[in-house]
């Protein structure tokens, strides 16, 4: 089996979100970058088809040689190969149409992605990918198994969760539960090490247009301070839910 | 040129997001000064739809309905936009929304923006999302003649803005299903997150899972749903699918409950969309306490079961 992971570089959770240029540009300074949290479980689960039931697992990115440092973290925690398409990530419609390029290109039978990046927040791209390829596409991916050509997916739902079955080649948006957060690994030495001699290829970019286009950022409303209310005064509590917030 | 909602329903009865995603796009056909059609699934009686703006709602019910792969709603989607001229197609993001949206927005060459709040101008074609796990906002502009707008839970609101609606059926043609249910397993007579108007949310300060007793009691009494934090779900004190925040379920509730949550940043993030916010931690110092509107200093363990017998009363008077 043929497994490819998509891989967002984004920034840290702990990050001071703030803007330059006039509010036009996310501010970069002094920001860590990581995996995409909901691409790492993805890329977990890859790694236990591989090592389970024999599978290679490629990782891509699409952007510039800044995230290559995210991709060979991804090496590091296993891939054995990645992808970099060589262009600058700003609208999700054209990351999708570089990605779907790569699977076409690379026949994959799984193609993983995080349902949605913890940045810009489109939960748009497995299903940009999976209507670009007309391949079968389940989101907000809580469990998944292969066997043979069949994939018992878990889907998340509102108020639960279904079991679907489907065909490879297959587009999940995958999110937490794909794996235990005690199944994510931390890279160590060895993997750091065998990471730099792992192949990274760097493929241009196909054209595509932009149809989204970030005109300016806001930061919400600075919040006024919090109201206090005694332990032992519980009724005040609520009487400015009730009649100051009217919430109940 | 008009504006096609569609409009979720589950067992026989709207859902809000229904009514929400009507209700923008009335906003939205009223400035582009264009008529609003609603795509209703299911339902017999759509006359609810008309209170919030519906000038015409296209019916289907069909037994192919019966799928879990997004692409046959897509499809149908696709179909109604085509048959009533729609260029400006809006769905509402709870768990299907986010799935077929994107679809919608490929089959239609579509510029899609998820996660909107509110429609900025309509030429340029400006919509405002929410961007950065809630911490920030970005206006972006659809280039495109076709658009696909994902309107994010609870932002926008419930408005009720009559007209005088009417109904035809609507016989699409449907496309093969891909995928196959073979089980669902839904927790019923339970209030979920992505329904609820009050979540009451408990954290590692709630010391174990079998003291989430008086938390289920808190959310009985104030018809909400419980969800918990990140570590909480680890620990195995509560399922994953309560698990709020960064990494978990996003909550946009009218008021969130957070008690024995320390308030760290990718918490916040998940559950900064809610309107209000309680917050009941014995540490003063804890993080959350600036992220809240109201606060109180003091152990769950006492403050918990308190608040829920003067809850019964406060009902008991105000029903
Ligand atoms: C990549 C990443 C993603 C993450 N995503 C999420 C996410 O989506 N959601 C999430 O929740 N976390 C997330 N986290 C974890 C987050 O950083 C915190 O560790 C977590 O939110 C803390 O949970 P908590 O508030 O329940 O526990 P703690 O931080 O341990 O806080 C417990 C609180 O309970 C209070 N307390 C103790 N006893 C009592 C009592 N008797 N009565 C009242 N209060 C009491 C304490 O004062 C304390 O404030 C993420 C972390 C990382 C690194």
């Amino acid at each position: 089996m043929k497994i490819l992971v998509c891989i967002s570089h984004v920034p840290d959770t702990t990050s001071k979100i703030n803007f330059t240029e006039n509010d036009t540009q996310f501010d970069k300074n002094g920001v860590q970058y990581v995996i995409n949290p909901m691409d790492e479980y993805c890329l977990t689960r890859a790694m236990w088809f591989k090592e389970k039931q024999g599978a290679s697992v490629t990782v891509v990115n699409v952007g510039t040689q800044e995230t290559e440092a995210t991709l060979r973290k991804a090496l590091a925690i296993g891939a054995d190969d990645a992808i970099r398409v060589d262009a600058s990530a700003t609208d999700s419609f054209f990351v999708a149409k570089q990605l779907a390029e790569v699977v076409k290109n690379g026949n994959y039978d799984l193609v993983l992605a995080g349902k949605e990046s913890i940045d810009y927040n489109g939960a748009m791209v497995p299903g940009f990918m999976a209507g670009l390829l007309d391949y079968s596409f389940i989101n907000a991916c809580v469990g998944l198994e292969i066997a043979e050509n069949t994939a018992t997916a878990i889907r998340e739902i509102d108020g639960g969760s279904e079991t679907l079955e489907t065909n490879l080649p297959l587009i999940i948006g995958g999110q937490k539960g794909i794996v235990q957060e005690a199944d994510l690994r931390i890279p160590n030495m060895r993997g750091i090490m065998m990471a730099r001699k792992k192949p990274l290829q760097v493929v241009p970019a196909v054209a595509a247009a932009s149809e989204v286009e970030t005109v300016k950022f806001e930061k919400p409303a600075t919040k006024g301070a919090v109201k206090l209310v005694d332990a032992d005064n519980l009724d005040e509590l609520i009487s400015l839910l009730h009649n100051e917030a009217k919430v109940i | 040129m008009s504006v096609l909602v569609f409009a979720e329903s589950s067992g026989g009865k709207f859902n809000k997001t229904a009514f929400e995603a009507t209700s923008f796009g009335r906003t939205v056909a009223n400035a582009l000064e264009t008529d609003l059609t609603v795509l209703s699934v299911y339902m017999d009686d759509v006359s609810p739809l008309y209170t919030y703006g519906a000038d015409k709602v296209l019916r289907v019910n069909n037994e192919a309905l019966n799928t879990s792969d997004a692409n046959v709603y897509a499809n149908i989607i696709k179909q109604a936009a085509e048959q009533e001229g729609a260029d400006t197609v809006i769905i509402s993001l709870n768990a299907n929304g986010y799935y077929l949206a994107p679809l919608v927005a490929v089959s239609l060459d579509a510029a899609y923006a998820s996660n909107a709040v509110s429609l900025e101008s309509t030429s340029p074609f400006v919509i405002k999302r929410k961007v950065f796990s809630n911490k920030a906002f970005a206006n972006v502009a659809l280039n495109t003649t076709n658009k696909v707008i994902g309107l994010a839970k609870n932002a926008f609101g419930v408005h009720e803005n009559p007209v005088a609606g009417t109904a035809v059926d609507f016989e699409p043609t449907f496309i093969a299903s891909k995928i196959k249910r073979t089980a669902v397993d839904k927790t019923t007579g339970k209030v979920t997150i992505a329904d609820a108007d009050i979540v009451v949310s408990g954290g590692r300060g709630l010391k174990s899972g079998e003291n989430w007793g008086m938390l289920e009691e808190l959310a009985e009494i104030l018809g909400a749903a419980t969800a918990c934090s990140k570590p909480v779900a680890d620990l195995g004190w509560r399922p994953h699918a309560e698990h709020v925040g960064q990494t978990g379920k996003q909550v946009a509730s009218n008021l969130y409950i957070a008690i024995g949550i320390s308030g760290a940043i990718q918490h916040l993030a998940g559950v900064n969309s809610s309107k209000v916010k309680v917050v009941i931690n014995t540490d003063p110092e804890a993080p959350f306490f600036k992220a809240a509107d109201y606060g109180v200093v003091g152990d769950a363990f006492e403050v918990v079961p308190a608040l829920v017998e003067k809850l019964k009363a406060f009902k008991a008077q105000n029903g």
